[in-house]
């Protein structure tokens, strides 16, 4: 038996808080990568903000020896994949890299939609999969009910499933031999040019950005020239190792197996999911397929609420983006909310953890504007704009026609639930593709949907009506055109440039009403009257009005009270901090985040 | 020196009240109180000496809930141990409903100069509402009582704003006040601290107060009549005929020192703040086994000086003195607080008069947007 016939590389599908994280650490603990003591509870999410929102965005790869019942040793590498839809890309980055997956699903809960894309992709990939029914200590656990599922929904051998319990360790042995058993070892010519595929890379603030690598073919060793096929640049590699994990320096690593490199290599921009490294020497002919560069999807606009700490976000923006080649920037003035940055994300998550890092790890306060499409605007000439903020629409008079995002949804839910998800996805403009029954009470619904809909409060609106039973999966379609149109906001009769949006002509109006309605309720009242307003164009489709502050003063205020009522004017004042002043008028962060929820 | 005596106990509390008061405490509980209060002021005077009152204020609670001859005793204390300065002004809270004319002319004759009468409206419906221990016709005896005492400085608290008071309601009330030709008027708007029987009622939306604008209207109907008759509007709350001005209460607004002494008082001192222990236990407890009962200490920047300064003095209607607020912290306060001013003055809610900062008629109801300004 060679080395390489004695490697398996595999990664864990499954759905948020089916278990993965848990059921790594045991397969960790299990096979001595760590030892009880230097245990954290979930070593593979290393940011403290995914360890709080239980999900993983950024990908490792883990090497695990295990001895097999066979006698033989084999090294296991663990890829981690994230496990939402934002980031389809990267794990079929992920998968690509691997020969098998373990499809973790909750006894208690059954197959969800992320889930199910992620096994397509895989099954897409020719991975072999080894279905695991985790949680089965739970008093709630229907394993036979989810293994039969699992057969009607995936086609898989429900007998094959392994039954188990990250959190007791049961079935971890059974899951290590199925690895070794099932999972075919990786094929790749060590003799052939190199060829690795990047499925992910950290920033490492002394050496630099660190592709995580799978080679396929030929051997990757230190002191190498190596070359990026997808940009051309090269660099000279100082390290190559594996992640134990814990970085292990190795002398090399060759087809077949999972590392890292380090090559002084600047800025993770040249370290790009889904690129090629070959030698520089002996260079493959062609990259390995399946690269593309990742686009957003959705805008917002990001500002200081105090302008002073504009340097200060523009900081901090790079030193995220370092570590996320996904986040894109770039300075927008706002008449309304002054200088700031327009920020293309993947998806909703990737922006409200852009968002949250900045505020919890750079200590800024910020005011992000709704987030937006892009949208493909035809100019009467016939020229061709990409608009990603509503306040850079052309004229209505100069464009001819205007397109939009679609994506094709998948929706697993309960069957109850199918009267209100499918009124749902008409609300949303969705056009009915299928619905095919998984179970008797498990149905998948497709729809086309705009992105511009789901972005807009979709998820909220989809937990609350199936209370949380359904799970949502989308892939980009293309553009479609649309008849939209751009609906402004006018406080105390200026248009605030940050709160337009673009809407279907038909949803404009009921839009405008509640949003003027929203703000008239986040707007604190002001010393003067302030009208509230949603136009298209001149025409003013909905108004409010914001009634003057008449009283605002104690009617005490003696020795007794001095310090209590100097903290009732602290708190005001504190309130006011949070205001950006519109003209005349101070207007609350939340505001302009509101025009996303309204309902 | 300015000394504060803190009298926590009343009748019953009222549906609003949020200040530290114990209903219906019995005598021996009083007792230990007003015995504890001897030595704290005896503790307070030895570790600050602080010279001679010119202002002695006994508030509450109702302090006349208490026996004329514990007051009167409590009064002598204090020339005992502090010593009054020529003039002092000696004012004492009553509620009626605890008075008589002996009680009175106890007080009078104790050199108790300045009467407090909680009489709030004028109306029996409203009193009984508030939970008021006392009814119109107390208040007219009380204050018949006080001037055959001999007290020639009386002020009444009114409070306009109640759930249920129309406008009429308050000018009648003021009428009436008027007709009694008080030295000094206060009149209240209602504020609901919610840990109140009103405050809770009205955040459960069982309790229906006048909307914003009918408060503010009762505010300018009143400041109209009582300066029409030749009363001078001194600070956002406050009224007095020429040279009634409230000496003591003038100090807060002035940002001076003053000893605050009893359970709950609050003190200004050097650069220091401090309350004492609010609960009788706590605060007997701790004077007893020989502490001064100050619970919280908060100590003064002279940012938060000049802050203080500021949100004090423009309660007052003449405003803060540039001048003096120059000598006093070595600073312009238009200067200093430039920025901060910009939009008060911009909204015309402040102005610069004659060398003062002020309120500007439009700024008294909003003085708070003011006033965030300088915390």
């Amino acid at each position: 038996m060679t080395r390489q016939d004695r490697i398996r590389n595999f990664c864990i599908i499954a759905h948020v808080d089916h278990g993965k994280s848990t059921l790594a650490d045991r397969l960790l603990e299990y096979t001595g990568a760590l030892s009880p003591r230097q245990m954290v509870e979930q070593v593979l999410d290393t940011l403290e903000l995914e360890r709080e929102r239980g999900i993983t965005i950024k990908l490792q790869a883990v090497r695990l020896t295990y001895r097999a019942r066979d006698g033989g040793e084999y090294i296991l590498n663990l890829i981690d994949t994230p496990g939402h839809v934002d980031f389809t890309y990267e794990v079929s980055r992920s998968l690509a890299a691997c020969e098998g997956a373990l499809l973790v699903v909750d006894a208690t809960q059954g197959v969800e939609a992320q889930t199910l894309a992620n096994l397509y992709l895989a099954l897409e990939h020719n991975l072999e999969i080894i279905p695991v029914i985790n949680k089965i200590d739970l008093p709630n656990a229907e394993p036979d009910r989810v293994r039969r599922e699992l057969e009607e929904v995936t086609g898989l051998d429900g007998s094959s499933a392994i039954l188990a319990s990250a959190k007791t360790g049961q079935g971890t042995e059974e899951i290590l031999e199925a690895i070794v058993l099932r999972i075919p070892p990786p094929k790749g010519n060590r003799e052939k040019p190199l060829q690795a595929l990047i499925f992910d890379s950290h920033f490492d603030s002394y050496r630099g950005a660190i592709p995580y690598v799978r080679v396929v073919h030929g051997r990757l060793s230190k002191g190498m020239v190596i070359r990026m096929m997808s940009t051309g640049k090269e660099f000279e590699v100082d390290e190559v190792g594996v992640f134990t994990p814990a970085p292990v320096p190795v002398q090399a690593l060759e087809a077949g197996e999972v590392g890292y490199l380090a090559a002084g290599i600047k800025n993770v921009r040249d370290t790009r999911v889904g690129d090629t490294v070959t030698g520089a020497e002996r260079p493959a002919e062609a990259p390995l397929p399946g690269y593309r560069r990742v686009t957003p999807m959705v805008y917002c606009g990001l500002y200081p609420v105090d302008s002073d700490q504009y340097d200060n976000l523009r900081d901090a923006l790079e030193k995220l983006q370092l570590n996320d080649a996904a986040l894109v920037f770039e300075p927008e003035t706002s008449a309304a909310l002054g200088f700031g940055f327009r920020c293309g994300f993947l998806g909703l998550l990737h922006m409200e953890i852009v968002q949250e890092r900045l505020e919890r790890e750079y200590d800024l306060e910020l005011i992000t504007t709704a987030p937006s499409v892009v949208y493909r605007v035809i100019k009467t000439g016939g020229e061709t704009v990409m608009v990603d903020n509503p306040t850079l629409l052309p004229p209505p008079g100069s464009i001819e026609a205007m397109e939009e995002p679609y994506v094709k949804a998948t929706l697993l839910l309960p069957s109850d639930y199918i009267g209100p998800v499918m009124e749902l996805c008409q609300e949303r403009r969705g056009t009915f593709v299928g619905m095919e029954y998984l179970s008797e009470k498990r149905v998948m619904l497709t729809y086309e949907l705009p992105l511009a809909e789901i972005i807009y409060d979709f998820f909220d609106q989809l937990k609350s009506r199936t209370r949380g039973y359904a799970s949502l999966d989308y892939e980009f379609l293309g553009y479609r055109v649309s008849d939209l149109v751009k609906l402004d906001i006018l406080i105390n009769n200026e248009v605030v440039d940050a709160l337009s949006v673009i809407v279907h002509r038909d949803k404009a109006y009921q839009r405008g009403r509640a949003l003027v309605e929203r703000l008239k309720e986040l707007i604190p009242r002001q010393l003067f009257d302030v009208p509230v307003q949603a136009a298209i164009g001149s025409r003013v489709i909905a108004r409010e009005t914001i009634r003057a502050l008449r009283k605002n003063v104690l009617a005490k205020c003696y020795g007794g009270d001095v310090t209590r009522k100097r903290k009732l004017l602290e708190k005001q004042k504190e309130g006011k901090k949070r205001m950006k002043q519109v003209g005349r008028v101070e207007i609350p962060q939340e505001a302009f985040m509101a025009v996303l929820r309204v309902d | 020196m300015n000394l504060y005596i803190h009298l926590p106990f009343c009748l019953r509390k009222c549906n609003y009240c949020d200040f530290i008061s114990f209903p219906a405490v019995p005598p021996p509980v009083t007792a230990r109180y007003l015995k504890a209060l001897g030595r704290e002021m005896e503790m307070a005077a030895y570790a600050l000496r602080p010279g001679k009152a010119a202002t002695v204020y006994f508030g509450g609670g109702t302090p006349t809930y208490l026996a004329a001859s514990d007051l009167v005793g409590l009064v002598a204390r204090v020339k005992d141990v502090f010593g009054l300065q020529g003039g002092a002004e000696i004012t004492v809270e009553a509620n009626p409903g605890t008075l008589t004319l002996e009680k009175l002319r106890n007080l009078r004759e104790v050199g108790v100069n300045r009467l407090s009468l909680g009489a709030q409206a004028f109306k029996e419906g409203l009193l009984r509402a508030m939970g008021r221990a006392h009814g119109v016709g107390d208040i007219y005896e009380a204050f018949t009582w006080a001037r055959r005492a001999g007290f020639a400085n009386i002020n009444l608290d009114l409070i306009y704003g109640l759930p249920g008071q129309s406008s009429e309601d308050w000018e009648d009330t003021l009428d009436r006040a008027l007709e009694l030709e008080p030295e000094h008027l206060s009149v209240y708007g209602l504020e609901l601290a919610p840990d109140t029987p009103w405050g809770r009622s009205y955040s459960q939306g069982r309790l229906a107060l006048p909307d914003e604008q009918e408060v503010v209207d009762m505010y300018w109907r009143a400041r109209e009549k009582i300066r029409g008759v030749g009363y001078e509007h001194y600070e956002i709350s406050n009224f007095a005929r020429p040279g009634f001005q409230c000496r003591h209460n003038l100090t807060y607004w002035e940002n001076r020192p003053y000893l605050g002494l009893g359970a709950g008082a609050a003190s200004h001192w050097g650069n220091r703040r401090w309350q004492n222990l609010s609960y009788l236990e706590s605060y007997c407890g701790a004077v007893e086994e020989g502490h001064l009962p100050a619970a919280e200490v908060e100590i003064l920047t002279p940012e938060r000086q000049r802050g203080d300064t500021l949100f004090l003095g423009l309660r007052l209607l003449r405003g803060v003195s540039l001048k003096e607020y120059a000598e006093r912290f070595g600073e312009d306060l238009l200067e200093g607080y430039g920025r901060e001013l910009e939009r008060p003055f911009d909204l015309g809610l402040i102005t610069v008069e004659r060398g003062f900062l002020r309120l500007t008629d439009k700024g008294l109801p909003l003085a708070n947007e003011v006033f965030a300004a300088f915390v």
